[in-house]
């Protein structure tokens, strides 16, 4: 499962940071969603990645991540969706004025090299 | 000091509150909202100021005030800690609040639709991430503070402020996610994201933990080194301070402090120099970054026409200047950066709100065909109903004027007899003083590092004074009151008091240099805040009985 979840962290990342770097506003848009998506997944990743764990310390073990898995890194993924979420609607907004201000998509406003 | 407990949330909460005000108040009865958002501003800077007295009235090592917020004690809850640092970081927000809200009441507000709710919300991010004593809630209101800021940046709309906003929006999401990469691996070595829990444990790290740790620490600094506009990561920061209307680039320049203020609080706090392992992780690449940073700022300031632009570089300059100096390390240069800052902030933002009212002073069908700053600006057409038509146009307005901006002039370069010669002079003295410690102690900046610092530092002031003085010929010699300025009281008012701040600041330098003196000392010992903020109990609720230790397991 960490190979699974490490290959995917690794590939939408990978595939966010080149659509990042592409001249299209909307491409940048995806980009951003996808790494998005890689930062949600990597700090999921990081409260101990089992199955069949509630995430509340039971009576008579001891309370370490063999025995319980972490909540807090949930909540804080919770947050930085709502936060991402947000943002990137703002984002699309910002790009559609661009697009209606340029009358082309690319991120500098001027028609480039496609 | 149970004042003071009360206090420390207030500059989070009041912005919030005045928000709410304002989006009831409406933009149909803009004299009221205008009036409510001063009132706001002004109280938050009273706030700001009351808990600067308090921390300072507590002697040399100062109080640190934790409000816990829902009454959950830390490293669980979400701590807000109002320490030296922090009161002095508010204190300097509220100024450049104050004025910025000034300014706008006297037309920029009416260029858009909700500058004001947008304006309280972007002070109370900036109130929050100096005040948060959580990583996470670092983050958060970095957020807050950045979405108020994509708002006003497009404040006015036009098609050179959507642009170099598309691209402002774009780095900062990328900064967003690299902060929240850089937590999530600090929350996974330590477990924790509470400032000073974190700091506790750190010398317990494992040593295989610790490059995973460092590189947390990496990624969290990318982020913060984007928003303090650290070269190569700048190129954001002039199309977007200058497209953006004037009261807001005056009030952006504290937001790239808020950046240089992570910085500050989470390496001294996690890295201390006198800490065993990691000391001072990062230092020299921090350092390089600072002069590099100085370099660019220096050499755009010197390559800079418009005023805008000068006030932009100045900004970077002032950037590296605090990087560097934060990355030595040591208390007397710590003391003097802080100084600095506080100067340097309120200058450049004084510059910024300027940079309009100067371009009035001249007739522009005459200067049209001569001059690059003639242009038809950006945002010349969109603003038109916004300008104020005729204000009250002062007798003496062009010589007053010329006047605020000499003194910014002096203030930015740093020539005496004003504060920045001041903070400039006690930073190269400081710098002067650490030469022969550094020679010792190899594993530092060391005495070639900082002779260049000094040569950039002077070089920079050199050429700010170039670039200053031949916009103030061009503006006032050259063809200045041909046109008598139209000044509004308000806008006069906004420079006058950015200006007088700063004139307050050399006057009482005494007092000012001893309070950034004790703030790095106590910036340098980090034992004091990780025990209060662990230390703080959680107060008993009027109706259930005292908690004490026992019951809480």
């Amino acid at each position: 499962m960490e190979v699974v979840l490490a290959l995917v962290i690794g590939v939408l990342g990978g595939a966010g940071v080149w659509l990042i770097l592409r001249p299209r506003t909307f491409q940048v848009v995806m980009g951003l969603v996808l790494l998005s998506y890689a930062v949600n997944l990597f700090i999921f990743s990081m409260g101990s990645l089992v199955i069949d764990k509630p995430p509340i310390v039971t009576p008579g073990h001891a309370a370490s991540l063999e025995h319980y898995s972490d909540p807090m890194p949930q909540a804080l993924v919770l947050t930085a969706i709502v936060i991402g979420f947000a943002t990137t609607a703002l984002f699309l907004v910002v790009l559609l004025a661009s697009r209606g201000f340029s009358g082309t998509d690319h991120v500098d406003g001027v028609r480039g090299d496609p | 000091m149970s004042a003071l407990l009360s206090l420390a949330v207030l500059p989070v909460v009041l912005p919030l509150v005045a928000t709410a005000a304002l989006l009831i108040i409406g933009e149909s009865r803009r004299r009221l909202g205008s009036i409510v958002n001063m009132a706001a501003t002004l109280a938050g800077l009273v706030v700001a100021t009351l808990i600067l007295w308090q921390v300072d009235a507590a002697g040399e090592a100062g109080a640190i005030a934790v409000y816990l917020t829902a009454n959950w004690p830390a490293p669980y809850g979400i701590t807000v800690v109002a320490d030296r640092l922090s009161a002095l970081m508010l204190v300097m927000a509220g100024l450049v609040g104050v004025g910025t809200a000034l300014y706008a009441s006297a037309g920029w507000s009416r260029a858009g639709s909700y500058f004001f709710p947008l304006l309280q919300i972007l002070l109370m991010g900036v109130n929050g991430a100096f005040l948060t004593g959580d990583l996470f809630n670092l983050f958060v209101f970095f957020e807050v503070m950045l979405a108020a800021s994509y708002g006003l940046q497009l404040h006015g709309s036009g098609a050179p402020r959507v642009q170099s906003g598309l691209h402002y929006i774009a780095i900062n999401l990328l900064a967003s996610s690299l902060f929240l990469i850089g937590l999530a691996v600090i929350y996974g070595v330590m477990g924790s994201l509470s400032m000073a829990d974190v700091a506790a444990r750190m010398p317990l790290v494992a040593e295989s933990d610790r490059g995973l740790l460092h590189i947390g620490a990496v990624m969290l600094a990318m982020a913060f080194l984007i928003k303090a506009a650290i070269w190569p990561l700048n190129a954001w920061l002039v199309p977007a301070y200058t497209a953006s209307s004037v009261p807001v680039a005056a009030l952006f320049v504290v937001m790239t402090k808020v950046g240089l203020y992570a910085i500050l609080r989470l390496w001294t706090l996690l890295f201390p120099a006198g800490a065993e392992v990691s000391a001072q992780f990062g230092a020299s690449f921090l350092f390089a970054g600072g002069l590099l940073t100085l370099c660019f700022g220096a050499l755009g300031v010197l390559a800079s026409i418009r005023l805008d632009r000068i006030a932009a570089f100045s900004v970077i300059v002032s950037s590296g200047t605090l990087l560097a100096a934060f990355a030595v390390g040591s208390i007397e240069v710590g003391s003097a950066a802080l100084f600095y800052l506080v100067n340097a902030t309120l200058a450049t933002s004084a510059l910024f709100l300027l940079v309009e009212v100067v371009k009035r002073t001249r007739s522009e069908t005459q200067t049209r065909h001569l001059d690059a700053e003639a242009l038809p600006d950006e945002d010349d057409n969109l603003d038109d109903n916004a300008l104020p038509l005729v204000g009250r146009a002062f007798p003496i307005s062009v010589a007053g004027l010329a006047l605020a901006f000499l003194v910014c002039a002096l203030l930015v370069a740093g020539l005496p007899p004003l504060a920045g010669f001041l903070a400039k002079a006690a930073l190269l003295q400081a710098l002067v003083h650490q030469l022969p410690a550094t020679e010792m102690n190899p594993s530092t900046i060391g005495p070639h590092g900082t002779w260049l610092m000094i040569v950039l530092i002077v070089s920079s002031g050199l050429f700010a004074t170039i670039s200053l003085a031949r916009a103030g010929i061009r503006h006032f010699w050259l063809k200045g009151g041909v046109l008598a300025s139209q000044l509004r009281a308000a806008e006069a008012g906004a420079v006058l008091l950015l200006l007088l701040a700063s004139l307050g600041l050399a006057v009482f330098a005494e007092p000012a240099l001893r309070y950034t003196q004790a703030t790095s000392r106590y910036l340098h010992a980090p034992q004091p805040y990780v025990d209060a903020v662990l230390g703080a109990r959680a107060r008993p609720g009027p109706a259930t009985p005292a908690i004490d230790e026992g019951s809480v397991r």
